[in-house]
């Protein structure tokens, strides 16, 4: 072939890659025509009639037990459920529909009204997505078998040579690294499962999780692992909250905030607190010191 | 047919003549294709910067996806990740290069004693180009050291690289294979008579032929690897593709992809368009001329 004109064939891909970029990262001023819902009703839903909340697939204990949200077991689905109560929603007019992490964030119109699925409140998740109250505060825990290095660490500084695993896009990830700051980098997996694999494989000495889920996986799913101990609610220098997820801009987040109040006003959300999550003082305090 | 010996100079200034105006011809015609090339060129790039942004999502996506701070916020991180996928990518290479070429040599050995040896290779083929790169990484990658190798041995680096190795050796291996059945027979059987051996043979007839004509498609093979090592973030490292999920999630944002996308392209292009300039220059080496 001809090496002039085969040159060429390198013009399109950059000149469409660079109109791309440029055209892209200019400035958001398009953002005008966000959130026109039409709806008259005060609380809109995208299915009238019915509320449709999503959650993660598959969802885990003890925030949902044995992956049926719709049976209202499990913390998340009896919170869910509550939440719907108070809006109007009952029985047969709620929905449920599961989505992963990344569908929920995606730009464009959601499935759902709101998801939940230990969505913890961060200002940079808020730049995309609306967030309610929050339904519940955690703090993070280290789970390691009983003869790890990180057994009987107190404070952080026993844990710096402990090498960590955690789950992608977690805020546990986010304490190991800023919080923590071990002297190897931690490994990450997609789920909690691979975690678990690397656990007890001997590759990773302890992972950190939230502590509900810290005391499930040390009961339940890894026989001889142990909570080594939680860390200070306000240790990552903010607590780590969990809220529910709405499109960006959906005018219902002010119903379900009002909602999250009554339930928490009324004792209903501490209530159900009690009867699915362990009491936070099952495990012993790691200090920042 | 028969020229008077007065008409010849007058023959070569019409044959110059002629030679002059093709090659008028054929700058016209480059010309022209250079012309079209670039009209068609900025036709299709004004159509999508254009029509792109009038689609009622675009400005949805333009923040979720290229969003200017995220990326700025996020593409260092990116870029010393991306060492990771390098260094990966550095030591598995030369690892399928030759565990490649022993199973397409053993695939080709003709000693009836040594053919389990075939059966052998031909089963390995069949096993790690049939199953997905990514399932052969997360068996490996969680499944063997979770027998109990005390540490720095049940690294998720050296089993990750072993299940690229072995995935990927599988279709080099073919390749080379292809590369050794494509040397023609006679080669052989002219090296057989000047008294070479079969493993001789082999070794300095047939191969040097084969590999020459190999090259552009096994180049192909590593292109792909670079991408693939990604994968092997999936039993733990973070590497690239996993630095951005997590900025992903840490922004709700796509941006950081982008961002991982572009690092990807800055290194395969060139190396496409590498393999595209010895491919031409395979066709030029054997074909010799060039119909449009």
């Amino acid at each position: 072939m001809n090496s002039r004109l085969r040159r060429l064939s390198v013009i399109p891909a950059a000149a469409i890659a660079a109109a791309l970029v440029l055209g892209a990262c200019g400035d958001d001023s398009g953002s005008s025509s966000e959130a026109t819902s039409a709806s008259t009703s005060e609380c809109p839903t995208i299915n009238e009639g019915t509320l449709t909340i999503g959650t993660g697939t598959p969802a885990y204990s003890p925030w949902v037990e044995n992956d049926a949200p719709e049976s209202g077991e499990g913390f998340e689905a009896a919170v869910a459920l509550a939440v719907a109560a108070e809006l109007g929603y009952e029985g047969d007019s709620v929905e449920w529909v599961r989505t992963t992490f990344d569908e929920a964030i995606q730009p464009g119109a959601k499935n759902f009204d709101f998801n939940l699925q230990q969505y913890s409140i961060t200002p940079e998740r808020s730049e995309t997505i609306s967030f309610s109250d929050a339904y519940y505060t955690t703090n993070q825990a280290v789970v390691a078998l009983a003869d790890s290095a990180a057994a009987g660490a107190t404070t952080v500084a026993d844990l710096v040579d402990v090498k960590f695993g955690a789950q992608a896009g977690t805020t546990s990830l986010d304490f190991i690294t800023n919080v923590i700051k071990p002297s190897t980098e931690p490994f990450v997996y997609d789920d909690n499962a691979g975690a678990k694999a690397a656990l007890e494989a001997g590759q990773i000495d302890a992972i950190v999780v939230d502590l509900p889920t810290a005391f499930y996986i040390a009961a339940v799913e890894i026989e001889g692992a142990a909570v080594i101990g939680q860390f200070p609610v306000d240790a990552g220098g903010t607590s780590d909250e969990f809220g529910l997820v709405f499109e960006k801009g959906n005018p219902l987040v002010d119903c379900v905030d009002a909602a999250l109040a009554t339930l928490k006003e009324n004792g209903t959300l501490a209530e159900i607190e009690k009867t699915w999550l362990s009491d936070k003082t099952g495990a012993p305090v790691i200090s920042l010191g | 047919m028969s020229d008077l010996p007065g008409t010849v100079a007058s023959h070569a200034a019409s044959a110059d003549e002629q030679r002059r105006k093709r090659l008028l011809y054929e700058r016209n015609l480059k010309q022209r294709s250079i012309a079209i090339a670039a009209t068609s060129t900025a036709i299709v790039v004004t159509l999508v910067v254009v029509l792109v942004p009038m689609t009622p999502g675009w400005y949805k996506v333009r923040r979720s996806f290229f969003n200017g701070d995220v990326f700025g916020d996020t593409f260092p991180g990116l870029i010393s990740a991306f060492v990771k996928d390098i260094q990966i990518f550095a030591w598995c290479a030369p690892c399928i290069v030759i565990w490649g070429m022993i199973l397409a040599v053993c695939r080709s050995v003709r000693t009836p004693a040594l053919f389990p040896l075939r059966m052998f290779a031909a089963a390995y083929t069949d096993i790690f180009r049939g199953v997905p790169v990514i399932l052969t990484i997360l068996l490996i990658g969680f499944g063997v050291p979770g027998l109990g190798l005390p540490r720095p041995w049940n690294s998720p680096y050296i089993w990750g690289s072993v299940a690229l190795v072995l995935a990927y050796s599988s279709y080099v291996a073919e390749v080379f294979r292809a590369g050794i059945d494509s040397v023609h027979e006679s080669q052989r059987a002219a090296s057989r008579s000047l008294g070479l051996s079969s493993s001789q043979t082999m070794r300095f007839v047939v191969l040097p032929q084969a590999v020459r004509r190999v090259v552009p498609p096994l180049m192909n093979d590593f292109i792909s690897l670079q991408k693939d090592v990604a994968l092997v973030s999936l039993i733990g490292p973070i590497e690239v593709l996993r630095q951005a999920g997590i900025d992903k999630s840490k922004y709700a944002n796509f941006t950081p992809y982008v961002g991982a996308a572009i690092i990807f392209l800055l290194l395969t292009i060139p190396e496409t368009r590498f393999v595209d300039h010895l491919m031409a220059r395979e066709r030029r080496r054997t074909s010799g001329t060039t119909v449009r």
